[in-house]
């Protein structure tokens, strides 16, 4: 049996890769068309990983229709994006991530020491 | 700046530091036999307590902020990211943009890598990276910049706060190319920041206006102002045997001193 992590992770991709909302049956299906360990996944534990990931902001529910049916927020790209924002961006939470490769180097910085590096390659 | 108010509050309850406190807690516990310190240096008392308590709940909040900040980065990691195939503790994430930071944790820390790095840099180049980012992690860089965010936070008009940490910022970025200098040489590491800070320069440029990539243009032999590039670009001798034995000397004197100092009428009255 996959960890939750895990599970959480196939069922996005899942999502992600989907063109239009999925119930929890076709992503059970999907899942375990997958993988041989994913076989014996029950319908209810696709649904507890949906509310998971739909209180996290994740995916969205469509109440309308019976049996409801879910989909991504907003693609990987954005999500990835977002991600990197986090790790570079101005935002507050750049402490979340410890001190980037380039920390402290300003723009300017950079293009002097490509010219200086620049300078010394061609001597 | 706590340590002073305490002992000037703490003086008329005895002659050393040791019987002062122990002054200050009959006090507390309301003794009458103990004389009163007047309302001055109740006072100071006073302030030294709400300082010191004040730092301390300020540094669990950061670190509680931090670590939940952390958690939910971690989370979409999971989910965005695949781990390197023939490194380990290492996530790649699917950007074109270069890009490596590492996410500092309890049980598992982990470096990240985007595929705009993997691709973009030579195999010597990512070593590099990589044994940068691996040093901050394997010396809890991360425990330091939390202390230092702390105090700043708790005492954000006092410029010292500032200035130690941003001297802190640039110092584990300091030992850590020292880290990676070990694995490479100079130039190799100097390319690989280049790469990677001139494409986050043009990524910040293009998602703004472009005044800085007129200034990117403009200054071609621009002041390198950071004492972080200085230091690769004309590497100094570390200092003699003698010197940093004085160095660190002074810095323990510097702690001890004060504290022997106020212990002191006790230790001569044996």
């Amino acid at each position: 049996m996959a960890s939750l992590g895990d599970l959480e992770r196939s069922v996005m991709d899942l999502l992600w890769d989907s063109a239009e909302p999925l119930t929890a049956n076709d992503l059970r299906d999907d899942l375990a068309a997958l993988g041989t360990d994913a076989k014996e996944l029950a319908v209810t534990t696709v649904l507890t990983v949906l509310a998971r990931l739909e209180k996290k902001g994740l995916v969205e529910r469509e109440r309308t229709t019976r049996p409801h049916r879910y989909a991504a927020s907003s693609s990987r790209e954005d999500h990835t994006v977002g991600l990197l924002n986090d790790a570079l961006g101005t935002a507050q939470d750049r402490e979340a991530v410890l001190a980037r490769f380039i920390g402290g180097i300003s723009p300017d910085e950079a293009a002097s020491l490509r010219a200086i590096l620049d300078s010394v390659k061609s001597a | 700046m706590i340590g002073s108010m305490l002992v000037w509050g703490l003086a008329p309850l005895g002659d050393d530091l040791i019987s002062a406190l122990h002054g200050g807690w009959l006090l507390i516990m309301g003794d009458p036999s103990v004389p009163d310190p007047g309302e001055v240096h109740l006072f100071a008392l006073s302030a030294a307590l709400l300082f010191g308590f004040h730092l301390v709940l300020t540094l669990i909040r950061a670190a509680w902020r931090i670590s939940r900040q952390r958690a939910k980065h971690r989370h979409l990691l999971r989910l965005l990211s695949n781990p390197s195939q023939t490194r380990p503790n290492t996530l790649v994430i699917d950007h074109d943009m270069p890009v490596a930071y590492c996410v500092p944790g309890i049980s598992q820390s982990v470096t990240v890598l985007s595929r705009g790095l993997l691709t973009q840099l030579s195999a010597e180049e990512q070593q590099a990276v990589i044994a940068h980012e691996r040093s901050h992690l394997d010396q809890r860089h991360d425990l330091l910049i939390l202390a230092f965010t702390a105090w700043h936070e708790a005492l954000p008009w006092l410029p010292t706060s500032r200035l130690a940490l941003d001297a802190v910022r640039q110092l584990i970025e300091m030992l850590a190319d020292d880290k990676a200098l070990e694995k490479v040489n100079r130039h190799t590491l100097l390319k690989a920041i280049v790469t990677v800070a001139t494409a986050a320069a043009m990524d910040d440029s293009s998602s703004k206006n472009h005044s800085s990539s007129a200034g990117l243009v403009g200054m071609p032999d621009g002041e390198v102002s950071s004492r972080r590039l200085q230091r690769l670009l004309s590497p100094q001798d570390p200092l003699g045997r003698p010197q940093r034995a004085l160095v660190l000397l002074s810095t323990i004197m510097l702690l001890i001193c004060p504290t022997v100092l106020l212990i002191a009428p006790r230790l001569l009255d044996w």
